[in-house]
C-alpha cells in the first residue's frame, strides 16, 4: 500500500477525501430519507388515530383539563376519608360519599378499608403470578437452554411454547378463562401467569446460556446427572439474575394486574375505573393516590433490592430487556 | 519449607476452611426459609383467591366446545312432518344462507329424505311416519307420529331416550340426531370457518371458490355500473359475519396507539434526558426534579392515563396514544438519563478541549455513545407497548382490544374471537422481528 500511495501521494489523499465526502453524502441522505419517513408515518398515524377517534384531539383539546373540575373535590379531606373509609359529613346516601360502607372488618371493630383491600387483591394477583412464572421459568429454563438441553426433542417444543405464550396478549387469556371460570381473580391469575412463564423463560435461558460451563464440566467428569448438575453448575451462577428478572416482572405485573383488573372486574383496576367513568372526584383520587404510591414503592423496593442483588452495572443492562 | 507445610496438611479440611463448614445461621438456612415462605405465602393466597373453590365451579367441559368453536362451527336443522311430507325448517341468519340446500340432506326417489350427520358413521333416513338411524353401520328404527317416538325392534345402546322421552344418538363432535315424535332435530358441524369471504347476503356466496374468481375477474357486472372486483373488496370488507374492515381498521388503531405514542414519547423524553443526567446537566435541583416527574408517569401508570384521557377525548386511539405517550416519556426519560449517566467521559473532554460550544460537545461528544442504545430501547418499548396497547383498548382506549373482550364475554362467536388472536399474534411476530432486525443492525447481535 505504502508503494501505491508514494507514486502519488497527493493524489491518493484527494481520492480518499472524495470518497468520504460522498459516504457521508450518502449518510446524510439515508438520515434524511430516514427522518422524512418517519415524519409521513407520524403524520399519518396523527390523522387515522384523530379520524377514528369518538372526540377529535381539536375540538377536544379546550376540554382537555374539564376532568379537574369533577375530579378536585369539594372537600379536600374528603380524599383521606375516601381511603380509610371514614364516614364524609357530605354523605347524601349516593355510591359519591358512602365511604364507610366498603370496609372490610377483619377483628371486632378493626377494619382494612376498601381500597387497601383491593390493592392487597391487585398485589396478590400479581405476587401469585410472580411466583408462578418464576417456578415456571426455572423449571423450564436449564431445558430449553441450549448449553444444558437434555434433548433437542424436549428443547425445540418447549421454547417455541414458551414463545408462543409470551406472545398472546394476556387479555386473550384472560378472556378465556373467563369464559370457563367465570371471571375474576383466578383467570386474571392464570393470565398473568401463563404470560410471565414465557416471558422469564426466555430471559433465564438466555442468561443460563451465557455461564461458565467449567464448573459443569467438573460435575460432569465425575460422572454428576442432569439434576445435580444443574443445581451445583448452573444454578449458583444464575440465581442472582433470576431473582433480579423475577423482581422486574412483578413490577410489570403489579401494573398488568391493575390494567386487567380493570377490564376483568378484580382488585383495585375495577374500582378505579368505575369511579372516574362515575365521575366520583374523591374517591378516584383516593384511588389513584394509592396507586401511585404502592407501584412507586413496588419499584424503588425492587430496584434497590436487585442492585444488591446483581450490581450497578447489570442493573442498568437489565432494564433494557423488560 | 516442607516443614511448613505440613501443619497446614495435619490441620482438618474444617479447621482451614471454617467459613465452609461453619456458615453462619442465615446463611445456612436463608434460602430453605425463603422457599418456606414463599409456600405458605402460596397457600395464603390459595386461602385468600378461594382458589379451590373456582377451579372445582368452572365449566371445563365448555373448554373443549369453545376450543372447538375457534376452527368449526355448528348448524341445527329441524325436519318436521306435520305437514305430510319431510320439510326442512333451516335456523333464520345461519351460516348456511337464506335458501339453503346442502348436499348433506339429500331426497330419495321413494319419498325419503337421508340427513348425513357424520358421514359412513352417522346418518338418518326418514319418512313422514319412520327415521332410520344409521351409527357406525348399526341401524335403529324408530316410528314416529304417536305421543313419543317408539324404537323398533332392540335398542342399540348409543340411541336412548332423553329426559323428555325424544330418542338421542350422539356423534361426538361431529354432531347429534334427536328424533321426536313429528321431528327429526339434526346438530352438524362443520370444521373450519364460515362464510370467511363472503356473508350469506352477498352474491357471491354460496359459489365454488373457483366460479367466484372467475365472476370476479371476467364474469358480467352483478350490479349495474359497478365493477366485480370493487363489489367483491366492498362484500369482504363489510362482511357482516367476520367483519374484516372493523377489524382491521381497529388492529392499525392498537398499532398507531403504540407508535404514536412510544415516538412522542421519545421526542420528548430525549431533552428531557440531557437535562435529566447528572454528568450532562451539572443542576442538581433540575435533575432531581426530572427524575422525580418520570418516576410519577411511571407510577401513575398507563391504565391511569388511559382512563383520564379516555374522558378527556372520548374512547378511541388518541386517548390510547395520549395514555402510552405520557407512561413512555416517563420510562424512555429515566432510561435516557441513566444511560446518559453511564457515558464515557474522556470523548467529551476531547471536544471540549478542542474549544467546541456546548452544543458541538454533545452533538459530537455524547450522542454517538449513546444514540444506538437509546434507539434500541425505543424499538424495546415499542415493542412492548404495541402488546401493552391491546390491553389498554380495552378499558375504551381504542383499538382491537375492546373488540376481543367483548366477543369473548358474549361467549358466542369465538372463531372470530380466534380469527382476531391470530391478527395480533401476527402483529406482534412482525413486530418482534422488525425490532430485533434494526436493533441487531444498530448494536450488532447481542450476546
Amino acid at each position: 500500500m505504502s508503494v501505491v500511495s508514494s507514486s502519488s501521494p497527493a493524489g491518493s489523499a484527494h481520492q480518499v477525501l472524495l470518497d468520504w465526502q460522498t459516504l457521508s453524502r450518502q449518510r446524510q441522505l439515508y438520515t434524511v430519507l430516514g427522518v422524512l419517513l418517519l415524519l409521513v408515518a407520524l403524520c399519518g398515524s396523527i390523522r387515522f388515530a384523530d379520524e377514528n377517534n369518538a372526540g377529535h384531539f381539536v375540538d377536544r383539546l379546550p376540554h382537555l383539563f374539564d376532568f379537574l373540575s369533577w375530579l378536585i373535590p369539594n372537600d379536600w379531606n374528603d380524599v383521606w376519608r375516601a381511603l380509610f373509609d371514614l364516614a364524609s359529613p357530605h354523605d347524601n346516601g349516593t355510591e359519591q360519599y358512602n365511604f364507610p360502607l366498603g370496609r372490610v372488618y377483619l377483628l371486632g371493630d378493626l377494619y382494612l378499608p376498601e381500597y387497601f383491600y383491593l390493592m392487597l387483591v391487585t398485589i396478590n394477583v400479581a405476587l401469585v403470578s410472580t411466583i408462578v412464572g418464576f417456578v415456571g421459568g426455572l423449571a423450564f429454563c436449564f431445558i430449553v437452554a441450549r448449553n444444558f438441553s437434555p434433548s433437542n426433542w424436549l428443547r425445540i417444543p418447549i421454547k417455541r411454547t414458551m414463545e408462543l405464550f409470551r406472545a398472546f396478549p394476556e387479555i386473550v387469556i384472560a378472556g378465556l378463562f373467563a369464559a370457563i371460570i367465570s371471571i375474576g381473580p383466578v383467570a386474571a391469575i392464570l393470565a398473568i401467569s401463563i404470560h410471565c412463564i414465557g416471558a422469564l423463560t426466555k430471559l433465564f435461558y438466555e442468561v443460563v446460556e451465557n455461564i461458565d460451563m467449567k464448573p459443569d464440566e467438573g460435575l460432569t467428569a465425575v460422572g454428576a446427572n442432569w439434576i445435580t448438575r444443574v443445581r451445583f453448575a448452573g444454578l449458583p451462577q444464575v440465581l442472582p439474575d433470576f431473582l433480579s428478572y423475577a423482581l422486574l416482572r412483578l413490577e410489570i405485573n403489579v401494573r398488568a394486574s391493575t390494567i386487567i383488573g380493570a377490564v376483568g372486574a378484580v382488585g383495585i383496576g375495577q374500582e378505579l375505573k368505575l369511579s372516574i367513568s362515575r365521575g366520583f372526584g374523591a374517591k378516584t383520587l383516593a384511588l389513584v393516590l394509592l396507586l401511585f404510591v404502592t407501584i412507586f414503592i413496588v419499584d424503588q423496593l425492587s430496584a434497590w433490592l436487585r442492585r444488591r442483588l446483581i450490581g450497578e452495572q447489570a442493573f442498568l443492562l437489565q432494564g433494557v430487556g423488560k | 519449607m516442607s516443614d511448613a507445610a505440613l501443619p497446614l496438611l495435619a490441620t482438618s479440611y474444617e479447621a482451614r476452611f471454617p467459613h465452609v463448614f461453619r456458615q453462619p445461621f442465615w446463611q445456612r438456612f436463608g434460602p430453605v426459609t425463603f422457599v418456606a415462605g414463599l409456600v405458605l405465602y402460596l397457600v395464603y393466597a390459595a386461602f385468600f383467591f378461594d382458589v379451590g373453590n373456582v377451579i372445582r365451579s368452572g365449566h371445563w367441559d365448555r373448554a373443549a366446545l369453545f376450543l372447538s368453536d375457534w376452527v368449526s362451527w355448528n348448524t341445527g336443522v329441524e325436519f318436521r312432518t306435520s305437514s305430510g311430507t319431510v320439510t326442512a325448517r333451516y335456523p333464520k341468519f345461519s351460516a348456511l344462507g337464506n335458501d339453503p340446500h346442502p348436499d348433506w340432506v339429500i331426497a330419495n326417489a321413494d319419498g325419503t329424505t337421508t340427513i348425513d350427520v357424520a358421514g359412513k358413521g352417522g346418518s338418518v333416513t326418514m319418512s313422514t311416519t319412520d327415521a332410520y338411524v344409521t351409527k357406525d353401520g348399526q341401524t335403529a328404527h324408530a316410528r314416529l307420529g304417536g305421543d313419543k317416538p317408539v324404537i323398533v325392534g332392540v335398542a342399540p345402546s348409543w340411541f336412548t331416550p332423553n329426559d323428555d322421552g325424544d330418542l338421542v344418538a350422539d356423534f361426538g363432535f361431529t354432531g347429534q340426531i334427536i328424533v321426536e315424535s313429528d321431528r327429526v332435530k339434526i346438530n352438524k358441524r362443520f370444521l373450519g370457518w364460515p362464510n370467511f369471504f363472503f356473508d350469506t347476503d352477498s352474491p357471491f356466496f354460496g359459489k365454488p371458490f373457483g366460479e367466484d374468481i372467475a365472476l370476479i375477474v371476467s364474469g358480467p357486472d352483478l350490479v349495474e355500473g359497478r365493477p366485480n372486483w370493487q363489489l367483491a373488496f366492498d362484500n369482504f370488507w363489510n362482511n357482516a359475519e367476520w367483519q374484516h374492515g372493523d377489524i382491521i381498521v381497529k388492529l392499525l388503531e392498537t398499532l398507531v396507539m403504540a407508535f404514536l405514542g412510544t415516538l412522542l414519547g421519545a421526542f420528548v423524553a430525549f431533552p428531557l434526558g440531557f437535562l435529566a443526567a447528572r454528568n450532562v446537566t451539572p443542576n442538581r435541583a433540575l435533575n432531581w426534579t426530572l427524575k422525580r416527574l418520570f418516576d410519577f408517569l411511571r407510577s401513575v401508570d398507563m391504565l391511569i392515563w388511559a382512563l383520564f384521557f379516555t374522558r378527556a377525548f372520548g374512547p378511541g386511539p388518541l386517548a390510547g396514544s395520549a395514555a402510552i405517550f405520557l407512561t413512555e416519556a416517563g420510562t424512555l426519560g429515566k432510561i435516557y438519563s441513566e444511560g446518559l449517566e453511564n457515558i464515557d467521559d474522556k470523548q467529551r473532554e476531547g471536544i471540549t478541549s478542542t474549544g467546541a460550544s456546548e452544543v458541538l460537545v454533545h452533538r459530537y461528544g455524547v450522542v454517538p455513545q449513546v444514540l444506538p442504545i437509546m434507539v434500541s430501547q425505543t424499538l424495546y418499548q415499542w415493542e412492548s407497548n404495541t402488546r401493552g396497547a391491546t390491553i389498554i383498548g380495552a378499558v375504551g382506549a381504542g383499538g382491537i382490544g375492546l373488540k376481543l373482550w367483548e366477543a369473548m364475554r358474549t361467549n358466542v362467536n369465538w372463531a372470530n374471537v380466534f380469527y382476531m388472536v391470530l391478527l395480533i399474534l401476527a402483529v406482534v411476530f412482525i413486530f418482534d422481528s422488525l425490532s430485533n432486525t434494526l436493533r441487531s443492525r444498530l448494536i450488532g447481535r447481542q450476546r
